[in-house]
């Protein structure tokens, strides 16, 4: 019997904005000149968010922050795609989702400043807790969006996690789950290049985290992913097969993480500086500047009107958050269950009256 | 009313809760078509068909997991681990998850699903098939932790878990699916999670035990004027029944299979020393488990507590006057 080939397998990526900010038209997806400039504005805020967030870190009014300095086109492009109903299972580095969503800018620095209050999603979102553990959310997006079939409704779920969730059980587990399902779910990998101190190349030894999805029998590609028209495009796509009840999909976008892991953290230690240069000069805010430039969307002047614009959004948000009464000790014990247990009840009473 | 052992019982609660409300499912591996390896689900599958009876790859984290997420989107997931110790792969996600969505999410999420497994030892089984590790999910806030001892029982704690807003870990004593039967009766048995009950009354000493244990209990409190205590939910669990039990009897003996070390029983002996040392005549005893890794079925009779041990127990505590 000869041995022979069963099987073989491609993995493509997709890019479609390059570094001095030209497109490949055949590629282009359909945006408008309105969309590509609100896409602009949302990688900016994302971008300044951070800025500032950190900032208050270093004086001691926010807790431990994870930037998302570089990952602003996985982010937004990726959260450009969403509709309404969709819903979305963040890991904790996805702020570009958040803002592009619409999340309460308060809300998020209330959070990373350690109160939970920040997780009160407003009514019209669909948006799960942040989830700090590594990983483990994979399945429960595949359980909603069985869950979302199940009862009928025409949505999508999306879920993020980091290149550092591809090494965990869960993740596995739910892909697999996912596909032998065939729930509408897609994944969404921030490649961001390294888990804290790890780089990629100690997280698996394939080539692609893409490839990944092969194993599960369901569509996998690679993006750019500081290519935003790219990740919009490969995410939408993935998006709307979902819809349709074409199964699950998973996205590798390929970007980097430019600054520390949280602000707990000393990128120095781990890290080529040579490295972070050769990204530095990948800045997808840069490049999709360069886009509209080029087609005299966007100029000096209105750079600085939208950072200004966008500096007094962050002023007010950081004034209410600093205003905000803080909670009470009801509070801590309110959502354990659905009803305080008797022994609750008696905890409460004594943390009260002493 | 029929007579059902508590595998009938369990499968009757199902089916009823799964007829009642469209949003009730169950999932787990081998729950289909095969109706579980122990018959649990027998039958679910042909009624209910596989959108609603779902056989799983084998996949613990991701049975609870997507059982968490089915639970967030609003459906009633049913999820059945095959034995209490293939649970450990899921802890995690029942820990940092399951436990915590409803506080995550300031209450706007919850997470209304039952883990249903079977547990305990006296079956002969191979490794990990005979665990009591109740205790590890008793220590963790947002879970509510439920055992029943009797077919009848099991079917009013079941449906009462499946309709509770919060997550339950639903353990079922396999020593005892087949061992007793008693009448079930159709449609709603009502019980509240969180109340213990008297299995049997009595006026010179309490015990206390859940699961398999009751019914050694029940045997060894013969010839005894023993009352005896079926807590039916460790968490929330009933402090006040078993609080009025000692102050009449003031003498207390727990009985768990459960190794002794941070056991529950160390919980409610707490509880009694802290609320009801006044009533107590005699020291506390707890008959349990030895805190050795679970023997295998040719040795597994010397860890297991039995009825006369739990009497030899009794006869110490009544010994006080």
């Amino acid at each position: 019997m000869p041995k022979k080939t069963i099987a073989s397998f491609a993995v493509s990526r997709l890019e479609i904005l390059d570094e001095q900010g030209q497109v490949d038209e055949r590629l282009m997806p359909d945006l408008d000149d309105d969309d590509l400039v609100r896409m602009y504005r949302l990688m900016l805020l994302t971008r300044l968010f951070d800025q500032r967030a950190l900032h208050l870190q270093r004086e001691g009014r926010l807790g431990t922050y994870p930037s998302v300095l570089g990952q602003e086109a996985s982010q937004v492009g990726s959260a450009f795609a969403l509709h309404p109903g969709d819903w979305f299972f963040p890991a904790f580095r996805e702020l570009g989702v958040f803002l592009t969503l619409g999340y309460p800018l308060s809300e998020i620095y209330q959070y990373w400043n350690g109160d939970e209050r920040g997780l009160l999603c407003p009514e019209n979102l669909h948006i799960f807790p942040i989830c700090i553990a590594v990983g483990t959310h994979i399945p429960h997006a595949v359980g909603a969006a069985m869950a979302a079939r199940c009862r009928g409704d025409g949505i999508a779920v999306a879920c993020y996690f980091g290149d550092g969730g591809t090494s965990k059980g869960d993740f596995h587990e739910g892909l697999n789950m996912a596909g032998v399902f065939q729930a509408p779910v897609v994944f969404i990998i921030q490649n961001n290049q390294w888990a804290i101190s790890v780089p990629r190349r100690r997280q698996t030894a394939a080539t692609t985290l893409a490839q990944k999805a092969i194993a599960y029998g369901i569509p996998g590609i690679q993006v750019d992913g500081n290519d935003v028209l790219a990740v919009f495009q490969a995410t939408r796509q993935a998006l709307e097969r979902a819809r349709q009840g074409e199964g699950p999909s998973l996205i590798e976008c390929e970007t980097y993480r430019l600054a520390d892991h949280t602000t707990a953290d000393d990128a120095r230690r781990y890290r080529d500086p040579e490295e972070v240069q050769r990204w530095q000069r990948r800045d997808p805010l840069l490049r999709l500047r360069r886009l509209l430039q080029r087609r005299g969307l966007w100029n000096d002047r209105l750079q600085v009107e939208a950072e200004e614009e966008i500096r007094r959004r962050l002023d007010r948000a950081v004034a209410r958050e600093e205003a905000t009464p803080p909670a009470t000790v009801e509070d801590v014990f309110r959502y354990t269950y659905a009803e305080l247990t008797p022994r609750q009840r008696r905890q409460l009473r004594e943390l009260k009256h002493g | 009313m029929a007579e059902m052992n508590m595998v009938e019982a369990i499968n009757l609660a199902l089916r009823e809760e799964m007829e009642r409300d469209a949003d009730v499912l169950v999932l787990g591996e081998d729950v289909g078509r095969d109706g579980g390896v122990f018959r649990v689900t027998d039958g679910l599958f042909e009624r209910f068909g596989g959108e609603r009876v779902i056989d799983t790859p084998l996949s613990e984290s991701a049975i609870v997991g997507v059982a968490i997420g089915m639970a967030a989107y609003g459906l009633k997931p049913v999820a059945e681990i095959q034995f209490l110790g293939f649970i450990y792969g899921a802890m995690e996600q029942l820990f940092s998850h399951a436990a915590r969505l409803r506080s995550r999410s300031r209450g706007q999420l919850h997470c209304p699903l039952v883990v249903r497994t079977p547990y305990g030892g006296g079956i002969k089984a191979p490794e990990l098939h005979e665990e009591s590790s109740e205790a590890l999910f008793c220590h963790m806030p947002g879970l509510k932790v439920v055992v029943p001892a009797t077919p009848r029982y099991a079917k009013a704690l079941l449906q009462a878990a499946i309709r509770d807003p919060d997550p339950v870990i639903f353990l079922e004593p396999t020593r005892l699916y087949r061992l007793l039967r008693e009448e079930v009766p159709a449609g709603d048995i009502p019980v509240e999670l969180g109340r213990a009950r008297i299995a049997r009354a009595g006026g010179e000493v309490t015990l206390v035990a859940w699961g398999s244990m009751l019914e050694k209990a029940l045997r060894a409190a013969e010839g005894f004027d023993a009352e005896v205590i079926d807590l039916m939910t460790l968490v929330p669990f009933d402090s006040e029944t078993i609080l009025a039990s000692v102050e009449k009897t003031g003498r207390l003996v727990v009985v768990h299979e459960a190794s002794q070390t941070a056991g529950f029983g160390a919980e409610i002996a707490a509880t009694v020393a802290e609320e009801g040392i006044w009533f107590l005549k005699a020291p506390v005893r707890r008959v349990t488990g030895c805190d050795v890794v679970l023997p295998l079925p040719l040795l597994e009779d010397y860890n297991l507590p039995t009825a006369k041990q739990i009497a030899a127990a009794v006869e110490e505590v009544l010994a006080f006057d």
